[in-house]
């Protein structure tokens, strides 16, 4: 495509604002989603940083799932960063039993998979496919990936410490995922592939 | 930031850092933290789409009922909420008493709030909040409160409002204070700030950086007196970043249901057509207290210095 991408950021709950800033710095106009009608004016979709069960919550309640999901079958990439990446999994353990995500990435995500809050933390990640220094990775109660279906790409493992090895980033075609929030830390990295995907798929 | 504070260094794993204390009420933004006594009324709470829930042993109104000296909740207690729910844990220690921060953060609870509402253990100082791995939240009445909150560790500031009134007249006033007092200083000269700094009693380095940005460097939610989403929609409306709710849920005639309406509404600030649904057949408010009626020495917004 030409032009600017848009790219839509759901904003329910969560760190909208961060996300809307870092693809902003990414070179994308970026949007906030919360009703149908804005979900269709857009490219892409970033889902945030936040409270998953109050997302999964407030998806249904304002009817955006069935659109997000469609739009998805559709092939519109969409990447969710921490309770974002839990919303794209087919499986959630450790959720609550009526918690639901989108029809995203084959993969099981522990939900606070880390431990509570006193355990979160930060921490060097390598992400397959973009160049330079490791991601200076910030994980807050943050998921991991428990397991990984087939044709989905690790892109990243903890790779040091008590959870070393574990999964916290990963890419199905059009859908990305990671567990800890790029979008705190100023490296816009990470959303310019983001953006770069959705140049290329739109 | 004090020596004592972890830094990342690069390499491996580091906690507690200014950055994931900070970055939890990130993720918090736009959400509802609802007061709770007990295991039922949390899951009430994170059934109707809570971000996190307040342990404590009464709610604020229960504590201005019944007077008394109100200090941390039973540990029992707390862990029966921690166990009970999946969304984050906050509880109350009383302004000053580290050691009942000690415990709560033990107890493995996701923030501290160093509360107002709760007995002061201290007259003179507050906790030194960076010493810790969890993170706190500060009430406050207006910026250089919030910086002085700041300056000691605390990664999360809400305006105090009045707690256990459902009056929300404190709440507005707190909010439009700090979002004014924040404009003013963008507004200044940078020669003028040294003595701006002076004025509101916390660091030359802190005050310069929210003249700069524009806003304080945590995350600023309100509190004090929310009992219906149309209050919880109008803080939202004038800067607040998320909202608590203390007696305004547990003391109504349909708690779920005004919880579930209060998430909505705070989601859907900006929507008159989604808060007019929301607040419809909900019941019961809370019956509440005027502030103007409650003498001075029991406002609770009084208490931090």
């Amino acid at each position: 495509m030409s032009g600017t991408p848009v790219i839509g950021v759901l904003a329910l709950q969560g760190d909208v604002r961060e996300h809307v800033a870092a693809l902003t710095a990414a070179g994308a106009q970026s949007v906030p989603v919360r009703r149908p009608r804005e979900l269709e004016a857009v490219d892409g979709l970033v889902i945030p940083g936040g409270e998953s069960t109050t997302m999964s919550r407030l998806v249904d309640v304002f009817e955006l799932r069935e659109p997000i999901d469609k739009r998805i079958v559709g092939g519109m990439p969409v990447y969710g960063s921490c309770a974002g990446m839990i919303m794209l999994a087919t499986e959630v353990l450790d959720g609550r039993p009526d918690q639901r995500g989108f029809d995203g990435i084959s993969m099981t995500v522990r939900r606070n998979a880390f431990g509570r809050q006193v355990d979160s933390f930060e921490a060097p990640v390598t992400i397959t496919g973009i160049a330079g220094d490791p991601f200076h990775a910030v994980f807050i109660r943050a998921p991991w990936v428990e397991r990984v279906g087939e044709g989905v790409q690790v892109l990243g493992q903890v790779a040091d410490g008590p959870s070393a090895g574990r999964i916290v980033a990963v890419r199905q075609g059009n859908l990305l995922a990671t567990s800890f929030h790029p979008e705190l830390t100023g490296d816009a990295r990470l959303h310019r592939y983001f953006v770069d995907l959705v140049r290329a798929t739109a | 930031m004090p020596e004592n504070t972890p830094q990342n260094t690069g390499g491996s794993p580091v906690v507690g850092t200014a950055r994931v204390k900070r970055g939890m009420a990130e993720m918090l933004k736009g959400g509802v933290i609802m007061d709770v006594v007990d295991a039922e009324q949390a899951k009430i709470a994170e059934d109707a789409g809570a971000v996190a829930v307040m342990a404590l042993e009464r709610v604020p109104a229960d504590i201005r009922a019944q007077g008394g000296v109100a200090r941390m909740s039973d540990p029992d207690m707390i862990q029966g909420i921690i166990d009970a729910v999946s969304i984050p844990v906050m509880a109350k220690a009383r302004i000053g008493h580290f050691v009942e921060a000690r415990i709560l953060q033990a107890l493995g609870v996701d923030y501290v709030d160093e509360s107002e509402v709760l007995t002061p253990a201290d007259y003179s100082n507050h906790i030194d909040k960076w010493s810790f791995t969890v993170p706190f939240v500060c009430g406050a009445t207006n910026l250089g409160e919030a910086l002085r909150r700041i300056t000691e560790g605390a990664a999360m500031i809400r305006s105090k409002g009045e707690a256990g009134t459902g009056d929300v007249s404190n709440a507005t006033t707190h909010m439009r204070k700090i979002r004014q007092e924040i404009r003013r200083l963008s507004s200044l000269p940078a020669d003028e700030l040294y003595v701006a700094a002076k004025e509101l009693q916390a660091p030359y380095e802190l005050v310069k950086e929210v003249a700069e940005s524009g806003k304080l460097p945590v995350v600023l939610f309100t509190a004090g007196g929310i009992a219906t989403p149309a209050d919880a929609a109008m803080m939202m409306q004038l800067g607040a970043e998320g909202v608590f709710v203390g007696s305004g849920i547990f003391k109504s005639g349909n708690p779920a249901q005004r919880a579930a309406a209060i998430v909505k509404a705070t989601t859907f600030h900006d929507d008159p057509d989604v808060l007019a649904k929301v607040s419809r057949g909900l019941g019961e408010a809370m019956v509440g207290i005027n502030v103007d009626e409650i003498p001075q020495p029991h406002r609770l917004a009084e208490r931090g210095w």
